[in-house]
């Protein structure tokens, strides 16, 4: 790994976050039906976070889940690695629920299609937004972001790192060139 | 940690690692039969053949459920009806299962190893649904889930497991994945159903219930075979009752918070008490609904295995 790039940092992170709190309630007109799951791992970590900023602006808790797309994966049978199986928590109705669906990169867009799917497995919701911490470019499906942190331009030999408090004990998002 | 295995045949073969693995995973599974949706594509496309050369109900139907909620397709091979009637090999039936592109093998068969050999000779997944006297792997799988579940940690309980110790798959699985994870195992049984040599295993042996039960965090209570006993010698029903059937009044003098499990099927009135088995001690029924997390992660695990080899 080659020297990295510090593109956010702790205070950035939690303007980021503040924003997107924002414009979510703006975005819904109010918080009513409004539920966020994040994807395993860090998106459930930046979700936690997102509904934490809505309580301090709204004063309300919104319900908040964790989702495991591991088995909806589309390379499952191709995956040279294996992946671990972790545990989903969505102890809330998510029928006729505004959802917002959160992750920490949108890359390629394949997370974000086995996580659709897992989602319809849980119900119908009204809606399914989708909010991302950074969004790097090189979209491999037709998926795009309804809120998003920082939009960095990258090349496929770079590597996105966000590292956040509750999982690594420091909040910074890093760019670094790939062996 | 790497899943590497691409069949299941017992617990002796595996490693701390290996079973904490499968536990983990099972921990991950069992969320899915809680949705509306039971269901996940992890094994779509992918197909399990039940080949069952002993009657079974719960187990076939356990991993029937487990192999479905991962969306393979499964087929149920009746051996009464089919071509090993005939004469056909157990070599020769899974290679032709084998030469139907079926990816797993569940088989259960009344000769200890016979998973083994199945195994060696295919190279499609084999899952030992119970094999003779030698190992129920998932069974034991089961009951060591619900166990840390109910507890919270393996290591360090004393275990006691009571019964037919002789001719119980169940029990060799449940020692060797017990004592792995370092618990304390005492087998209890009538001298005549403890086996010579058991004690190689690491577990300690007893004929005493009330001694056992004094100690234990947790009992399971295999089921008495009567149907294996073909004129070999089996203690009479009443008689077994009276001096290791798990009643009220014995566990009153247990620690408050045993677990009490169970394979079954039950016989009510000769292993245990009916108040027992219906009582709130008791993780029967709990065993069941984890069975069938502990086989999708065991399924899953074996084929990701087989895939991660190409």
């Amino acid at each position: 790994m080659k020297e990295k790039v510090k593109i956010l940092d702790q205070e950035g992170i939690n303007r980021v976050i503040t924003r997107i709190a924002h414009e979510i309630i703006e975005k819904n007109k109010g918080i009513y039906g409004l539920c966020i799951v994040g994807i395993r791992n860090r998106g459930v970590y930046i979700a936690r976070r997102i509904a934490e900023a809505i309580k301090k602006i709204e004063g309300i808790d919104i319900p908040t889940g964790a989702l495991d797309i591991t088995l909806y994966r589309d390379d499952l049978a191709l995956a040279s690695g294996q992946p671990l199986v972790r545990k989903t928590e969505i102890d809330f109705d998510i029928n006729d629920k505004n959802l917002v669906l959160v992750d920490d990169v949108l890359y390629t867009g394949r997370t974000i299609r086995a996580a659709l799917d897992a989602l319809i497995d849980f119900g119908r919701p009204k809606t399914i937004q989708l909010a991302v911490l950074v969004d790097r470019g090189h979209r491999e499906l037709p998926i795009r972001a309804d809120f998003v942190g920082k939009n960095i331009p990258t090349s496929n030999k770079e590597s996105v790192e966000v590292r956040l408090q509750d999982a690594d004990g420091i909040d910074e998002v890093l760019i670094a060139e790939r062996e | 940690m790497l899943w590497t295995k691409k069949d299941l045949l017992g617990l002796e073969q595996l490693t701390k690692e290996e079973i904490n693995l499968i536990l983990d995973t099972a921990e991950s599974f069992k969320e899915v039969s809680t949705r509306e949706i039971k269901k996940v594509p992890a094994l779509r496309g992918k197909t399990a053949v039940n080949l069952f050369y002993e009657p079974s109900t719960r187990t076939r139907v356990s991993f029937e459920v487990a192999a479905k909620r991962l969306s393979a397709d499964v087929i149920n091979i009746a051996v009464e009806t089919s071509s090993v009637r005939k004469g056909e090999t157990l070599v020769d039936t899974g290679k032709n299962i084998q030469a139907l592109k079926a990816d797993i093998i569940i088989m259960r068969h009344s000769c200890s190893g016979a998973a083994n050999i199945l195994a060696r000779n295919l190279n499609i997944s084999v899952v030992n649904a119970g094999d003779g006297w030698h190992e129920h792997p998932t069974q034991a799988l089961l009951d060591i889930f619900t166990l840390k579940e109910k507890l919270g940690k393996i290591e360090g309980l004393n275990v006691g497991i009571v019964g037919d110790i002789a001719h119980s798959r169940v029990a060799r699985s449940n020692i060797w994945g017990l004592t792995k994870l370092g618990a304390n195992v005492t087998l209890c049984a009538p001298k005549i159903l403890l086996p010579v040599g058991i004690e190689l295993t690491g577990a300690k042996t007893s004929s005493d219930i009330d001694e056992v039960l004094k100690e234990a965090d947790a009992i399971n209570v295999l089921r008495m075979q009567f149907e294996r006993d073909e004129g070999a010698a089996f203690p009479e029903q009443l008689e077994y009752f009276k001096k290791f059937g798990i009643t009220q009044e014995r566990l009153a003098r247990a620690k408050k918070n045993i677990v009490v499990m169970h394979p079954g099927p039950i016989n009510r009135g000769i292993e245990m008490s009916s108040e027992v088995a219906d009582g709130a001690n008791s993780v029967i029924l709990e065993q069941v609904t984890n069975g069938i997390a502990v086989r999708m992660a065991v399924l899953f695990l074996v084929s990701q295995a087989k895939d991660t080899k190409k």
